[in-house]
C-alpha cells in the first residue's frame, strides 16, 4: 500500500501512530484485531518489536555498529521474531546477498557504507524475521533515479518472499502504479498544525 | 551485543570521550596519590623513632617531649639532672640508654649531644639502623657528625670545620672551639637528617666558659686545658631508653613519672606519636576532601559531555526506538556509557598512578624522605574506584532521563 501526501501533511506523525512509538490521544490504531492504542507503552514497544520492520528515509543505521549488529538489533527486542529468524547471523547474511550488498560487507561499520548501501541494509534489518508489516517512511528520496528503481525492485522482492505487508510513505505519485493500494493522505486525514 | 553497541558509539566519538576518560582518569590519579601520600607521610612519620621503648624528659606534655626531644621542634621546659639520669640507668629493667642535650645550634639546624649508643639504638622505619655514609662517628671531643640534609644544604663534606652558636637563633658563636666534620649520616628522612651530632662532653666543653646562658667576660679556657677537665655533664635534656623485656614498659615508665627527687615525664614514642598525628592530621583530611572534589569536578565534566552529544544523538536514539528498543532500554544505555567511561577512567587513572609511583618514588625519598610503598591496590582503594563507576552511574542518569523523555517526545520521527 502507497501513502501519498506532501510534507507537512501528517505522513511521519500517521507513521508514528501506526508504529505505536507515540500513542494516540483520541482514536484507535488496530494492528488486525489488536488495538495497539490500549496496550501499556512497554507491551507497544515490544509489539513494534515483533511486528514491524521499519525504514526511514536515511540515517537508518547506527554509524559506529558493524553491518551486521545494525541488521540483527530489532531481534535483541523481539524474541518471537529472533525465533523465527533461525540463526540470525546466516539470515542476515542471506539478505544482504539477496539485495545485492557485497558479499564482505557485514563486519564493516555501517558508517562506511554509501547511502544506497546503507538503505538495503536497513531494508535487511526490516526484513529480518520476517515481520508482518514493514513501514518505510521515503526510503527512496536520498537515492538518485537509476538506483531508486533497482532498490523498489529489490524492495519488493523481499517483501512478498518475506509475505510482509509493506506500507510505503512518498509524496511521489509515479510510485502507484506498483502498489495494490494507493491511499491520499488529504483523503483520510485533516491536518490542523497549532499556531507556534 | 548492547554493551559492543554501547562500546562502539562510545569509540566513535573517541576525541570528547577520550579527553572526558583523561579527565577522570587524572582526577582518580590524583585522589589515588594523594592517599598513597598521606598513608606514606603516616608510616614515615610513624616510623621516625621505633626500637626505643621510652622517652623520658623533664615533665611537660608528652608531645612537646616528643617534639624537643625526636623532631627537634621547640624547646625543653627543664633539664634532667645527672643523678635522676643515673637513677634510671641503674634500674635493672633498662637495658641501654642513650642521654641527649640540646639548645644550641649550626645555622638552621639543631645541634644533638649524645653518646655512641645513638648510633647503636636509634633505630628508624621498622629496623633501620643510621649509617655514616662518608667518614666515621665521633671519635674526637671535637667531632661532629651531621645529617644528610645538613651537608646538602650547607655543602659540607668530611673535615669542614663547623662552628657551633650558642642558643637556637642567637649571634653568639662558640668560635673559640670549632668542631670539624666527621661523618655523614646517610639519608632517613628522620629529623636526623637536619642534626648535627656531637659528643655529650663536647656539649660541655663548649660551655665551660658560659654560665646562665652568656659567656663569662674576658675567660677563654684553652682548648688544651679543656680537654684535661672532667666533662661529665651535670645534666641532659632528654634520654632514649630501651628496656630488657618489654613487658616492663608500664612499670619502668610509672617509676619514672612517679620519680621522687625531680618531676619527670616518660612517654611511649609509639603513643606521642599517634597523638601528634591527630594534630597534624586535620590537613590530610583537607587535602583528602580537595581531591575528591576533583573527582567529583571530572564526573560533572562528563555528565556535561553526555548532555551536548544528546542532541546529535536524537537520531540515534529514534532508530533504538524504532527498533522496538524500550524508553528504559535508551535510559540504560546512557547510563551503561557513563559507567564505561568512568570505569575506563578509573582504571586509567590507577595505571598513571602505578607509572607516576614507580617514576617519582625515588625522588620523593630522596627529596622528602618519604618513603611510598608499590603495592596491590588496597581494598579501600578498589572501593573507591567502585565508588567512582557508582557516582558516574548516578551522573549519568540525569542526561538519561533527559535522552528518556526527547526520545518519548520525538518518537520515531525527528525533526532536525
Amino acid at each position: 500500500m502507497l501513502l501519498l501526501g506532501a510534507s507537512g501533511s501528517g505522513k511521519s506523525t500517521l507513521l508514528s501512530l501506526i508504529c505505536g512509538i507515540v500513542a494516540a490521544d483520541q482514536g484507535k490504531v488496530h494492528h488486525g484485531d489488536v488495538d495497539i492504542g490500549a496496550m501499556r507503552a512497554g507491551a507497544r514497544d515490544r509489539f513494534r518489536a515483533e511486528r514491524i520492520g521499519v525504514i526511514f528515509q536515511q540515517f537508518n543505521l547506527l554509524p559506529y555498529a558493524r553491518v551486521i549488529d545494525n541488521i540483527l538489533l530489532p531481534l535483541r527486542f523481539a524474541p518471537e521474531r529472533r525465533a523465527r529468524a533461525g540463526n540470525g547471523t546466516t539470515e542476515a547474511k542471506r539478505l544482504c546477498a539477496a539485495l545485492g550488498l557485497p558479499a564482505g560487507v557485514s563486519h564493516t561499520p555501517a558508517g562506511q557504507l554509501s547511502v544506497g548501501q546503507q538503505q538495503r541494509v536497513a531494508v535487511a534489518r526490516a526484513l529480518i524475521g520476517s515481520p508482518p508489516l514493514i513501514v518505510a517512511d521515503e526510503p527512496t528520496s536520498a537515492l538518485d533515479a537509476a538506483t531508486q528503481d533497482t532498490f523498489l525492485a529489490l524492495l519488493f522482492e523481499q517483501v512478498t518472499e518475506a509475505h510482509s505487508s509493506l506500507l510505503m510513505v512518498s509524496h511521489d505519485e509515479r510510485l502507484g502504479d506498483r502498489f495494490d493500494r494507493v491511499i491520499r493522505i488529504e483523503d483520510v486525514v485533516s491536518t490542523v498544525r497549532e499556531a507556534a | 551485543m548492547i554493551l559492543r553497541l554501547a562500546v562502539g558509539s562510545l569509540m566513535a566519538r573517541a576525541l570528547t570521550v577520550g579527553m572526558t576518560v583523561l579527565a577522570i582518569a587524572l582526577s582518580v590519579a590524583l585522589f589515588l596519590g594523594v592517599e598513597k601520600v598521606r598513608t606514606g607521610a603516616r608510616a614515615s612519620f610513624a616510623d621516625t623513632i621505633s626500637g626505643t621503648d621510652l622517652i623520658v624528659g623533664a615533665r611537660s606534655g608528652s608531645v612537646q617531649l616528643l617534639l624537643y626531644s625526636v623532631f627537634r621542634i621547640g624547646n625543653a621546659t627543664n633539664n634532667v639532672t645527672r643523678e635522676s639520669y643515673q637513677d634510671i640507668a641503674s634500674r635493672p629493667e633498662v637495658n641501654w640508654i642513650v642521654p641527649i642535650s640540646l639548645g644550641d645550634s649550626h645555622r638552621q639546624f639543631r645541634v644533638m649531644g649524645t653518646t655512641q649508643g645513638f648510633f647503636d639504638h636509634y633505630r628508624y622505619r621498622g629496623d633501620r639502623a643510621l649509617e655514616i655514609g662518608t667518614g666515621h662517628g665521633l671519635e674526637d671531643l671535637y667531632d661532629a657528625v651531621i645529617g644528610a640534609e645538613v651537608a646538602g644544604a650547607l655543602g659540607y663534606s668530611v673535615g669542614d670545620p663547623i662552628v657551633v652558636s650558642h642558643g637556637l637563633a642567637s649571634f653568639s658563636d662558640h668560635g673559640d672551639q670549632p668542631f670539624r666534620v666527621a661523618g655523614i649520616v646517610e639519608r632517613t628522612g628522620t629529623p636526623v637528617d637536619r642534626t648535627v651530632i656531637v659528643s655529650l662532653e663536647a656539649i660541655e666543653a663548649i660551655h665551660v666558659d658560659w654560665k646562665s646562658g652568656a659567656k663569662i667576660p674576658g675567660r677563654t679556657t684553652p682548648v688544651e686545658r679543656i680537654r684535661q677537665m672532667d666533662l661529665t655533664p651535670t645534666g641532659i635534656t632528654a634520654a632514649m631508653v630501651g628496656v630488657e623485656n618489654r613487658l616492663q614498659i608500664f612499670g619502668l615508665q610509672r617509676w619514672i613519672n612517679e620519680y621522687p627527687e625531680e618531676p619527670l615525664l616518660a612517654i611511649l614514642p609509639g603513643v606521642a606519636l599517634q597523638e601528634l598525628w591527630q594534630i597534624v592530621g586535620v590537613a590530610e583530611t583537607a587535602l583528602v576532601g580537595v581531591s575528591a572534589m576533583v573527582v567529583v569536578t571530572a564526573l560533572l565534566g562528563m555528565m556535561a559531555m553526555i548532555f551536548s552529544s544528546l542532541n546529535e544523538r536524537r537520531r540515534e536514539m529514534a532508530i533504538w526506538r524504532a527498533m522496538g528498543a524500550r524508553p528504559a532500554v535508551i535510559l540504560g544505555l546512557l547510563v551503561l556509557e557513563a559507567m564505561l567511561i568512568a570505569a575506563a577512567g578509573a582504571v586509567l587513572g590507577f595505571v598513571l598512578l602505578y607509572l607516576g609511583l614507580v617514576a617519582a618514588r625515588p625522588w620523593v625519598d630522596a627529596a622528602f624522605g618519604l618513603w611510598l610503598p608499590i603495592e596491590a591496590p588496597t581494598v579501600r582503594e578498589l572501593w573507591t574506584l567502585l565508588a567512582v563507576v557508582g557516582v558516574a552511574a548516578l551522573a549519568g542518569l540525569l542526561p538519561a532521563l533527559r535522552a528518556y523523555r526527547l526520545s518519548l517526545a520525538d518518537g520515531m520521527m525527528v525533526r532536525t
